[in-house]
């Protein structure tokens, strides 16, 4: 017999991906790919006004034309759907899927057309006429916050969708309110630092827009719901809810999608729409988004106001921190729009160990499109806050800026760390990860050259950032879906093995990383396994891919599936060996006695037994496929140091980053390749708000930035090459000590970018700068200094 | 209707068309090259870049009639009798993709790059592909991929 072939370790290691052969060939399937028999084609007529109320919709052009199978209008809309269900428990106004009487931002639908192809649907969109009388719009939420000039919904007094809401030291579980530790801190300050910073409205813009394949068949009574999700099973849990089917007669496929960023979370209005449209006409019914409707129709991110307060001693011990934060979330709550600030709120201690903070929060309606999750949701918001003003507390205190995080950080002897903010930090070196920074960045070498580069007249600053995040939420009581996932690994009956998981990927290669882990778990080549994924027909329950859950929940869960099957395995190549199950070992492809490798049969011959098994061994059933739920006890906490180069042209304004390191602690790793592609991919959105994202709205509530030629969206030539480094610092949370990392790099990024501008502009009085950094905002902060 | 008539990956392709169409819609939903992808409507992100005549073009701002008689290549006419093309090699090895969906646009330009300029520097290469948008690498990986496939050439 031939010796079998050592099988190469696969956790840890920089295998490429599994997806990627039908990718770079043009052969992935995207909801747009999609063909079904009979298929029709969906368009939206959209509201070009921010708020008014809707005197009438003429749609007899449009239904004239041919090729138009029908129109529907919001009030034809309202008479098969539901307003649509939101995912928070906060108090939430009504709304529709289609506008019926008022519309709240502009681009909302108010009539939905369908045709015989896209070009048909979107002439008869065109030719829908609507009268809308206008209301006055805000978009400024500390105005709409005094109810002026409009209220948006009228059971909203001053438009606050969330009213104070105060949270962290002093704050009782029942709401109670004791001010003595807060003002004690403040009272005690040697050094106070006041600022109100603005966290821009962002647009997550993943690169496939959104769309919707809905097909009802009326003979079966069911539906299936192909959308571009990040959570195929949260869309069959809604769209059964809102269509009256049981969620047994609806498979929702997630096939390939095209990067998601948090906006796919949320389920849409269009997709309820194209359900109930296919249920009303027993017809297949396609959606597909333009990147024009996308800018006003898909969630935005971020836009949160923080006014925040640190005390310190001239020390830099920091004393106390107020954080009074004001989101606006747009005109309507949306599936996690409500939490989202919340999680701003439970960061606020960032890395350190605040002796007492105080954090209040408001949100608040405007006539804008809804905000919900974006890459990081929450918690690069706080990692800003504390971020910027810890460096400004460096720069009054003229303190180098890691020096004052050293003397404030939480230490590594202090976990779990039980924050005021509710948040138990499962384990971390801050300390760790800031010295690995200063070393590979060479920070006294850093400083040099700045300096030199600062004598020949050039504008260059340094920027450092710490953060913490929160991320593979759980348990349940903390996720309204289930902060479980699942997923069911089959040893089939020639040796291969299928496994499904709930983490449905867009982009996160868990194809890949679950092949790896189940490669190593049963000694078999990864070629041998099939991870299936993203279709509620075949994953049988399963939560979704956000947060950065997908290997900390998702990957244990496919773990600990694995164990049950492998474990079971065992009993059946015992019997066949006439061993004991412990003394069983799966290795290169066979399973033996340990210590008797002759004696080893290969993994197939045990899979065929097993699915056959004569005889049948005592207290066994056949087969081989077992499925594991697994839940988190609490959260991971990833955390890093990112430091920064930028240089600011002083003729033009315009900044330039020349040098970015990442050092970033994620636990235990599975594909370091794959999470090297996470982490640079959230640097470029963190780098893309700091410097070069924005969306804006004028006064009347229309988007400024509504094209890729308005919203500077990065191209490759804004980078420089980042400089990538780990420590790791397993969690205790789950058995595989990862802690999450698609999120890692928006954190750190932002502010310290930020700070290496204020850095760089320092000499020019300046010691805050609101995001976007905007040439002509540096070029005002330039030359205004020199007058 | 019109009727055009081009080469696309090397084959003759026939087809009546209303003169408005996009070349790109032409591709994907007439002769169901799907590997063509829509990422805007403003012709800034490149998602729908395919080679004309050999030279990179976005197919969204070409009407399928005016492509007439031209030579088209698509992703999906890269590989070459089953072998992956070194721009495809690239990106594979060097992870030059995550969603997949700019992917294609960007191989093809990439292709023009490395046609116009066999030994590109790093700057070189983030010009050569600053018209097409990726929102989930940064750039770096695909650089990389670019690098790859241009010290194999």
């Amino acid at each position: 017999m031939a010796a079998s072939p050592v099988l190469p370790k696969l956790v840890g290691e920089r295998v490429k991906r599994r997806e990627d052969p039908r990718l770079i060939q043009g052969r992935g399937t995207y909801v747009d790919d999609l063909k079904v028999a009979g298929m029709r084609h969906l368009a939206f007529k959209r509201s070009d006004v921010a708020h008014g109320r809707i005197r009438s919709i003429d749609t007899s052009a449009a239904e004239a034309m041919e090729g138009v199978e029908a129109v529907f209008t919001g009030a034809q809309i309202a008479e098969l759907l539901a307003p649509m269900p939101i995912g928070t428990p906060f108090p939430s106004p009504p709304h529709r899927a289609v506008a019926a009487d008022v519309v709240r931002y502009a681009g909302e639908p108010v009539a939905v057309v369908v045709a015989s192809d896209r070009y048909t649907a979107r002439d008869a969109a065109d030719a829908i006429v609507v009268d809308i009388e206008p209301l006055p719009a805000v978009v400024d939420p500390e105005l709409a916050m005094t109810g002026k000039p409009t209220v948006i919904h009228a059971d909203f007094p001053n438009n606050l969708a969330v009213a104070l809401v105060p949270s962290g030291t002093g704050v009782g579980a029942d709401g109670s309110v004791d001010d003595t530790a807060i003002d004690k801190a403040f009272a005690a300050a040697e050094v106070v630092i006041s600022q109100r910073m603005m966290n821009q409205r962002l647009v997550p813009n993943a690169m496939e827009p959104r769309g919707v394949l809905a097909h009802f068949e009326p003979g079966k009574g069911s539906m299936t719901i192909w959308s571009s999700t990040q959570n195929p099973h949260i869309l069959r849990t809604m769209i059964a809810a809102m269509t009256g089917l049981g969620q047994d007669q609806v498979r929702a496929i997630a096939p390939e999608v095209g990067g998601g960023f948090g906006a796919k979370i949320n389920i849409y209005g269009e997709e309820y729409v194209a359900a109930a449209v296919s249920k009303a006409l027993g017809l297949p019914v396609k959606w597909i988004e333009d990147r024009s409707e996308a800018f006003v129709a898909t969630t935005h991110g971020r836009d949160i106001i923080g006014y925040v307060d640190v005390a310190a001693r001239r020390d830099g011990k920091v004393l106390g921190l107020k954080l009074r934060l004001i989101a606006d979330v747009g005109a309507y709550n949306m599936l996690l729009t409500a939490a989202i600030p919340t999680l701003t709120m439970m960061m606020a201690n960032g890395t350190y160990d605040i002796p007492a903070i105080r954090t209040t929060l408001t949100e608040v309606f405007t006539n804008k499109t809804p905000t919900d999750a974006y890459r990081g949701a929450g918690r690069p918001e706080a990692t800003y806050f504390v971020e910027r003003a810890m460096d400004m507390l460096a720069r009054e205190l003229k303190m180098d800026p890691a020096e004052l995080r050293r003397r404030n950080f939480i230490g590594a002897d202090q976990f779990p760390f039980q924050t005021q903010m509710g948040a138990v930090y499962d384990s971390g070196d801050y300390l760790k990860a800031l010295d690995r920074a200063l070393e590979v960045s060479n920070w006294s070498g850093l400083i040099a050259e700045r300096d030199a580069a600062r004598k020949d007249g050039r504008l260059v600053g340094l920027g450092l950032a710490m953060y913490v995040e929160v991320c593979g939420i759980g348990p349940s009581s903390s996720l309204p879906t289930g902060g479980w996932e699942h997923s069911q690994v089959t040893i089939e009956r020639d040796g291969r093995i299928s496994a499904t998981t709930g983490a449905s990927p867009h982009g996160q290669g868990n194809e890949t990383t679950f092949a790896q882990m189940l490669g190593d778990q049963f000694g078999v080549p990864i070629e041998h396994i099939t991870i299936h994924h993203g279709d509620t027909g075949i994953v049988k329950q399963g939560i979704g891919t956000f947060g950065s859950r997908s290997q900390a929940v998702g990957g244990t869960a496919l773990h600990l599936a694995g164990g049950k099957v492998k474990a079971k395995m065992a009993k059946f190549a015992a019997a066949l060996l006439e061993a004991h199950e412990e003394d069983i070992v799966f290795e290169n492809g066979r399973i033996g006695v340990k210590g008797a490798p002759a004696s080893a049969r290969s993994f197939a011959e045990v899979a065929a037994y097993a699915y056959v098994p004569v005889p049948l061994p005592p207290g066994l059933d056949p087969g081989l496929s077992e499925e594991a739920f697994f839940e988190p006890a609490n959260n991971t906490y990833p955390f890093g140091c990112h430091i920064t180069m930028l240089e600011v042209d002083r003729e033009t304004g315009e900044p330039r980053l020349l040098k970015l390191f990442a050092v970033d602690d994620a636990g235990h790793l599975i594909n370091p390749l794959i999470v090297e592609g996470q982490i640079h991919g959230g640097l470029a959105q963190g780098i893309g708000q700091a410097m070069i994202e924005e969306a804006v709205y004028n006064d009347d509530g229309q988007l400024m930035t509504g094209s890729f030629m308005d919203y500077a969206l990065p191209r490759a030539t804004d980078f420089p090459r980042f400089e990538l480094h780990a420590t790791v610092t397993p969690t205790p949370v789950n058995p595989l000590g990862a802690k999450g990392v698609g999120e890692a790099g928006t954190l750190g990024s932002t502010p310290s970018i930020v700070n290496a501008a204020v850095d760089a502009l320092a000499g020019f009085g300046v010691t805050h700068i609101d995001m976007m950094l905007r040439p002509e905002k540096l070029w005002r902060i330039i030359h205004g200094g020199q007058a | 209707m019109a009727h055009v008539s081009m080469t696309v990956n090397g084959k003759v392709r026939k087809g009546e068309v209303e003169p408005r169409m996009l070349l790109v819609h032409f591709l994907r939903e007439q002769l169901l090259l799907t590997g063509t992808h829509v990422g805007c409507d403003t012709s800034q992100c490149g998602a729908c870049t395919v080679l004309v005549d050999g030279r990179s073009a976005k197919s969204c701002t070409i009407f399928a009639v005016q492509a007439d008689g031209a030579a088209i290549t698509t992703i999906e006419g890269l590989a070459k009798d089953g072998q992956l093309h070194p721009l495809q090699e690239g990106f594979w090895e060097e992870h030059g993709l995550q969603c997949g969906y700019c992917t294609p646009g960007m191989i093809m330009s990439a292709v023009n790059l490395l046609n116009e300029t066999p030994k590109p520097t790093e700057q070189q290469i983030r010009e050569g592909i600053s018209g097409n948008f990726c929102r989930c690498t940064g750039y770096q990986h695909i650089v990389n991929a670019i690098q790859h496939a241009a010290n194999k050439g």
